[in-house]
């Protein structure tokens, strides 16, 4: 069994919340989800299937509504609000992000719905929150993130180009991550209680702290991060942290040497691809060091500064010679964290994540091969995640 | 008002942002957090605790402003586990606790004697959580990652760039937060389990696997359609990606860096804001397919027009047409002038006890019941070690002034 068998979920579809009813259905939650008449808009989102333009065929749909039921209610007829109604009664869990007054105009607000079933766990995903009209002026991914504080922090040290939003559909996810944090926090509580409760999410305030030093700088001595490429926002600008490998590709390559060990291991590397520069003398002088380096004297002790450069250098000197896999590799192996930096696909088709199990084929009905999809976030050992099954197809009247 | 997570404890080995992220939320929901640290190393295994940013300029090892921002209402102890008190007292501790949480790089409690095996023999149901970056199977389970690396090799930096510029990434850890994020859930639905099965477990969390994941869409494209993000130039990550959108992007206004996010949803959206704009070359961008494919002139026109606005004029602007509009906002702004976050509570103030009155993130979400409070701010080392050794070990203050003696604390 998966952790939430057992766990009713009503989902009025929205593509702020999807995620959520996703992440509850893979773990075992029976999730139904309540298109209007015509689908959610998101089946019209591409990409398509075989480039198939079919709101059954988008595949953006279906990432985020696998392991769900599915049925098309209209809300504002009387007889499929009754349905609704009878379904919520029944329900364990409710996910919705519908504007702020909607569902009291439907007789269906919480104080409504809790009346007839006092153990419904209601959350509402809503962009500033349920009780702020902002919620209810149009929004997109951008431009939560834009107000919520992520773009101001990513992008280029040449501050003439915009800043960056993270890709992806960041902001609606960060969103549902705490939506489902909330709902295991309220079912832990149900079972004390007895009782369900409201819980009202909001992505700007989720996103709000969800920028790390951004906010806490802020919060703890009024200073101001600024945007720095492809690494941490600081107040202080640090040193570039992005090389070009010779295959072309990009690594990240962390914090560059910083014990005697590491500047060892950095030295058997470059003598075994018998690499030379002038500057390698230092490295020689870091594997040889005794003891510890005393970090603050990089920048104000000449010895001490020529050497941590030369650890960057000789990071580069490599980079420049071998393949990104390879350089990441070959850095992990000298203790130095270090990453490739990796297209979506070339991740999932990376050895270690496919021996994770991060593949998961699922058989569709109608098709003649099953489709594979990203697995797990994680997984409990005793209750494991599984898609159950795809999205479900669009109930044509 | 009750507490929704009051009964649990959990016996807390996270560091960083990856970990102790996760179990701020545990306790700001009232469950009762143990932080472990090692009195050899002045709990310098959290590489936050004594590093900056600082209130009024005091440094020190009890004075880090991220340690507070992510440790508030724990408690904190120290125990050198390289001692055999310091192991019996830690075996104590797990027999009184639901859950051990840890981010670690793999492997390390193990070699201290405390790996999943060594705790089920202490409790049969324990719970044990691990946050490590490449988890502890498979090729790079060796492998150290920090936020930055788990976004590279997940292909969350790659899709993070603007066109003929290498990947921009994410400006911060993303993903430390974010994996904190499922680590909670990891811990919260492992809690549900044993509620419902009286089975105690092992998650064996990757916060690489869990990124993976956090490009779906991206990935059923290349293995359905064999469409991949590979090679230079195919990432504008401030246009929409899948629901097609023009105008959709980041644009400058008047003053030093300050830009605005704009999006244009529908052909309806764009003609309020071309009634807005007012100006001829709008006539070329009517339908989506022309603002589509003409998107690099239509951004170059939309950009000037914006340039010489004040952002959040502007702002008000297009949110009374209404088209989705947002300035990017700085921290001041969002923090001390954005009244819904103001409004919503977010920036709870809490107590520190060498700090002082101090601000901090707090949760994003409100319960109707069981609400989460922040009040208390991170611990100082070893502050609680006193009050946990005798309240749940049943110790006296005497043996604990001794223990600190030989080491052990």
């Amino acid at each position: 069994m998966s952790v939430l068998d057992g766990i009713k979920v009503i989902e009025l579809a929205n593509e702020r919340s999807a995620f959520a009813g996703k992440l509850l259905a893979d773990m075992g939650a029976d999730v139904l989800l309540v298109e209007p008449p015509g689908g959610d808009a998101s089946r019209n989102y591409p990409p398509f299937y075989k480039d198939e333009v079919d709101p059954d065929r988008s595949l953006y749909f279906w990432h985020y509504n696998t392991s769900k039921r599915g049925a098309v209610l209209d809300l504002e007829n009387d007889a499929d609000r009754a349905q609704l109604q009878s379904l919520l009664d029944d329900a364990d869990v409710l996910i919705e992000s519908e504007p702020t007054t909607r569902l009291a105009v439907l007789g269906l607000d919480y104080p409504q719905t809790s009346e007839r079933n006092p153990r419904l766990i209601h959350v509402a995903i809503t962009p500033y929150g349920r009780n702020e009209p902002l919620s209810d002026l149009p929004s997109t991914d951008l431009t939560l993130m834009a107000a919520g504080g992520p773009v101001w922090n990513c992008g280029y040290d040449d501050h003439a180009l915009p800043p960056v939003r993270g890709w992806g559909n960041q902001a609606y996810h960060t969103g549902c991550h705490f939506a489902v944090m909330s709902v295991f926090t309220a079912l832990l509580a149900r079972l004390e209680s007895g009782r369900g409760q409201f819980v009202d999410v909001s992505i700007t305030a989720a996103l709000n702290v969800t920028t790390e030093a951004g906010s806490y700088n802020w919060l703890v001595n009024q200073t101001t991060v600024q945007r720095q490429t492809g690494r941490h926002a600081a107040i202080v600008p640090t040193g570039e942290t992005q090389m070009r490998c010779a295959d072309g590709r990009w690594v990240n390559t962390g914090v560059p040497p910083r014990f005697p060990q590491e500047f060892a291991k950095l030295l058997a590397w470059l003598n075994t691809l018998q690499l030379d520069f002038p500057e390698k003398v230092f490295i020689e002088m870091g594997a040889n060091w005794e003891g510890n380096f005393n970090l603050s004297l990089i920048g104000s002790d000449d010895t001490v500064t020529a050497i941590f450069m030369a650890g960057r250098q000789g990071l580069a000197t490599i980079a420049e010679s071998v393949s990104a896999q390879a350089f990441f590799e070959g850095c992990q192996r000298a203790g130095l964290a270090v990453g490739v930096i990796n297209s979506p696909e070339e991740a999932f088709e990376d050895p270690h994540f496919v021996a994770h199990g991060m593949q998961v084929p699922v058989e569709h009905d109608d098709l003649p091969e099953p489709v594979v999809y990203p697995g797990p976030p994680f997984s409990l050992p005793k209750a494991p995640w599984r898609i159950s099954g795809p999205a479900p197809r669009l109930k044509r009247t | 008002m009750t507490s929704a997570l009051g009964k649990y404890r959990i016996c807390d080995f996270t560091g960083q942002l990856a970990g102790a992220g996760a179990t701020k939320w545990l306790a700001a929901f009232g469950a009762e957090v143990i932080r472990i640290e090692d009195p050899t190393r002045q709990g310098r295994w959290d590489i936050l605790r004594g590093n900056p940013p600082f209130k009024d300029e005091r440094t020190g090892i009890d004075l880090g402003g991220a340690f507070n921002n992510h440790n508030t209402d724990k408690l904190g102890i120290t125990l050198n586990l390289k001692t055999e008190k310091g192991k019996d007292i830690l075996r104590q501790l797990i027999r009184v606790s639901d859950a051990v949480t840890e981010n670690f790089a793999a492997g390390v409690l193990e070699r201290w004697g405390f790996g999943y095996d060594d705790m089920r023999r202490i409790r049969e149901d324990i719970i044990y959580v691990s946050n490590c970056g490449f988890g502890f199977t498979g090729p790079y389970s060796a492998f150290k990652t920090w936020g930055p690396i788990v976004q590279a090799m997940s292909g969350l930096t790659h899709t993070s760039a603007l066109p003929c510029q290498q990947p921009a990434g994410w400006g911060y850890s993303y993903m430390d937060h974010t994996g904190g994020y499922y680590m909670a859930m990891a811990i919260l639905a492992a809690l549900y389990h044993r509620e419902r099965t009286g089975e105690g477990q092992w998650v064996d969390l990757a916060c690489t696997d869990a990124a993976l994941t956090l490009n779906g869409p991206a990935l059923l494209d290349w293995t359905v359609n064999g469409r991949g993000l590979a090679g230079a130039d195919q990432v504008h990550s401030n246009r929409s990606q899948f629901q097609p959108m023009a105008p959709h992007g980041i644009y400058p206004c008047a003053g030093e860096d300050h830009w605005i996010a704009i999006a244009c949803r529908n052909d309806d959206d764009w003609r309020r804001l071309a009634a807005l704009i007012d100006q001829p070359w709008t006539a070329a961008f009517v339908n989506l397919d022309a603002r589509l494919a003409g998107q690099d002139a239509l951004d170059e026109h939309l950009g000037r027009w914006t340039a010489a606005q004040d952002k959040f004029a502007l702002q008000s602007q297009l949110r009374a047409l209404p088209i989705a509009a947002a300035a990017v906002q700085k921290p001041q702004e969002r923090i001390d002038q954005d009244v819904t976050t103001a409004d919503f509570g977010l920036w709870p103030e809490v107590q520190h006890t060498a700090i002082g009155a101090v601000r901090v993130d707090g949760q994003p979400v409100h319960f109707s019941q069981t609400d989460w409070q922040t009040t208390r701010g991170g611990p100082c080392l070893s502050e609680h070690t006193q009050d946990v050794l005798t309240r749940l070990l049943g110790m006296t203050s005497k043996d604990v002034a001794g223990l600190y003696e030989e080491g052990v604390l």
